[in-house]
């Protein structure tokens, strides 16, 4: 009788609904409640969900809106559209380019290195030492940097960093001859790549360890040389997931704050300009410019986010 | 089909016997393997570009200030004797670790308390609502922080109303940025076990949901929920946007704030926190790698490996 109540009384299903209710009638366990088995315990078994449904409502959705609806309201509380036009502004249209540039190219360069990490990691046993590093290395650098990759950036290409010391000495070659590299926006693309190849690593390996071996075997037994495999199965078979990585990289980047707030005190990239927004005019805390360029950020992240999803769907086809 | 043996097509001559070979030594190279010297060529490379700036930095915090050439200690040294006379203050900084700790104990408290009994409750009771469960915690990775800031900026003004303005109350914020990357290791160890059987199971067997829960069900998800909390300690440590934004102190903020008095100091600190960050995820990964009986196995190979020694 307990193996027959078990599937009723877990309730998983909706359809077995009645079935539920009659079987909590002949069921005495199901008294002490192995599932929601009456109607009433089921609409207040939905009350667990309250507390994350609350924080996520006031710390999640509630920021976003107000983010968003505050670029369309006037300083003094009326709604307006008139706060678009800063989507005219020549510095704010450089900012976006700016962050455009920076983030496809340290994306392109993050993602054609980290693949080639990936390959070279191939061999290695999944489980092994070298991989656990390369895992936790790249956590490191992709997540936790920030702040203090810019550090090791001006240690390491700034005006006196060991590079530039070093480049000098031996090939009185100057970097920083016009003016430090690291404290212009092209001069991003170094340590906004730095942070994406690890990022690349982490998302693009799984799908480099769904090659099937038996793939490469059935394309060698066909006479297929490794040159073909690459080109006729894996490439098209990695595509997807590739290019899904991609936009990942260059989502990251295009929203990563903390490495270009180190190391550039002036805009140039949208974050910054964000930032001077909120700094210099706090009306009632609420930013009106910055909420327009959040919602511009925003608007660029679901396109990319989109293009991503459609992406790893294709990706998953080959995956498992 | 199986006739035609892999090694028509070898690059090399098999002459190596059939018998049964190691798999390291497996001759044609089929499919995607690469020749282990493509591996240490990019991985060498890729691995020592890596570690120019992380060099850097430990030999800029190495210098004399004023005196290239000369190399020493002196730094590390000033960390416990600050300088009060050249009105060099490491307060912030040691403020500003205490509060990102803090921060962090209460955003794994979020993460046990409130995301962990809510994957649960999702996958033992409403498992049609995982989508959306995931969607809402992988949501934070598509607002970009900078976006979602601007949002904090009025609502903690709330938040300053009934909790005061303290720094801990940053970690209802951070919670929200951490989400997708402790929902991801939960969620992988959720699908690796079969938590619905097994609950079933424990409860046929007469064990209370709290007994279930601690007995059965957290046992099976500590791999999970350690590389959950970890990450999470990692990305709290690491972060700066929302710190900066609602002024308050952090590591991050004052680590920033400090490089301005003494950078030396502060890289000092950056290099110690991306070696700690390293070591503390190298743990998870080992803890990680660990499957039941590995320990037993692992303990056989040492015992082998000893009686060859005494042998």
């Amino acid at each position: 009788m307990t193996t027959r109540s078990i599937p009723d009384a877990k309730d998983l299903e909706a359809p077995t609904r009645p079935a539920g209710s009659s079987a909590s009638s002949t069921a005495p366990r199901d008294a002490r409640g192995t599932g929601a088995s009456s109607p009433r315990r089921r609409s207040v078994a939905w009350l667990g969900f309250t507390p994350f449904a609350a924080y996520v409502l006031l710390f999640l959705a509630i920021p976003a809106v107000i983010a968003v609806a505050s670029g369309f309201f006037s300083a003094s509380g009326s709604f307006t559209f008139q706060n678009l036009q800063a989507f005219a502004d020549p510095t704010i249209l450089k900012a976006f380019q700016g962050s455009l540039l920076v983030s496809l190219v340290s994306a392109v360069l993050g993602a054609v290195i980290g693949a080639l990490v990936c390959f070279a990691l191939l061999g290695t046993k999944a489980e092994g030492f070298l991989r656990t590093v390369v895992d936790a290395v790249s956590s490191v650098l992709a997540q936790f940097g920030g702040v203090m990759l810019a550090f090791a950036f001006i240690a390491t290409i700034g005006f006196q960093g060991f590079v530039t010391l070093w480049l000098k000495s031996t090939f009185g070659f100057d970097i920083n001859s016009d003016g430090a590299l690291l404290y212009k926006v092209p001069g991003l693309i170094i340590p906004y790549t730095y942070f994406s190849i690890p990022l690349m690593i982490l998302t693009f390996m799984p799908a480099m360890e769904g090659l099937k071996a038996t793939w490469g075997e059935a394309a060698a037994t066909l006479g297929a040389t490794r040159r073909q495999y690459w080109i006729r199965i894996a490439m098209p078979v990695l595509a997807p997931a590739f290019f899904g990585s991609l936009l990942l990289l260059f989502a990251n980047s295009f929203s990563s704050f903390a490495t270009a707030a180190a190391l550039l005190s002036q805009g140039g990239i949208v974050p910054l300009t964000i930032k001077q927004q909120l700094t210099s005019e706090t009306i009632l805390g609420v930013a009106n410019t910055a909420g327009v360029l959040a919602l511009g950020m925003l608007v660029i992240m679901v396109v990319v986010m989109f293009f991503y999803s459609l992406l790893q769907r294709r990706a998953a086809r080959w995956q498992r | 089909m199986s006739a035609v043996p892999l090694t028509s097509v070898a690059v090399e001559p098999t002459t190596e016997p059939a018998a049964p070979a190691p798999r390291a030594r497996r001759a044609p190279r089929v499919g995607a393997e690469h020749s282990r010297l493509a591996r240490v060529v990019i991985l060498t490379l890729v691995g020592l570009v890596f570690l120019v700036p992380i060099v850097a930095m430990f030999e800029f915090t190495l210098r004399t200030s004023g005196k290239p050439g000369v190399y020493s200690f002196a730094h590390y040294a000033s960390v416990l004797h600050p300088d009060a006379a050249a009105g060099v203050d490491y307060t912030p900084l040691f403020q500003g670790i205490q509060n990102s700790l803090l921060i962090c104990v209460i955003t794994v408290a979020i993460v046990l308390l409130l995301l962990l009994p809510t994957m649960l409750f999702v996958e033992l009771r409403y498992p049609r609502l995982r989508r959306v469960l995931e969607f809402v915690c992988i949501l934070p990775i598509t607002i970009p922080t900078i976006v979602l800031v601007v949002g904090f900026v009025p609502v903690y003004q709330r938040v300053a109303a009934i909790f005061g303005s303290a720094p801990w109350t940053l970690a209802f914020a951070v919670g929200i940025i951490i989400l997708p990357y402790a929902f991801r290791p939960i969620a992988t160890n959720i699908q690796a076990f079969d938590l619905v059987t097994l609950s079933e199971a424990a409860r046929s067997l007469g064990g209370s949901w709290p007994v279930v829960i601690w007995r059965v069900i957290l046992p099976n998800m500590r791999r999970g929920v350690i590389s959950a909390v970890f990450l999470a300690v990692a990305v709290v440590l690491g972060e700066y946007t929302i710190a900066s934004f609602l002024s308050q102190t952090t590591f991050q903020t004052a680590l920033l704030l400090i490089s301005q008095q003494d950078p030396y100091v502060a890289t000092i600190f950056a290099l110690a926190a991306l070696i700690f960050a390293g070591i503390l995820l190298v743990v998870i990964g080992r803890f990680g790698a660990i499957r039941p009986g590995d320990r037993e196995r692992r303990a056989a190979a040492r015992l082998a490996r000893a009686s060859r020694r005494t042998a």
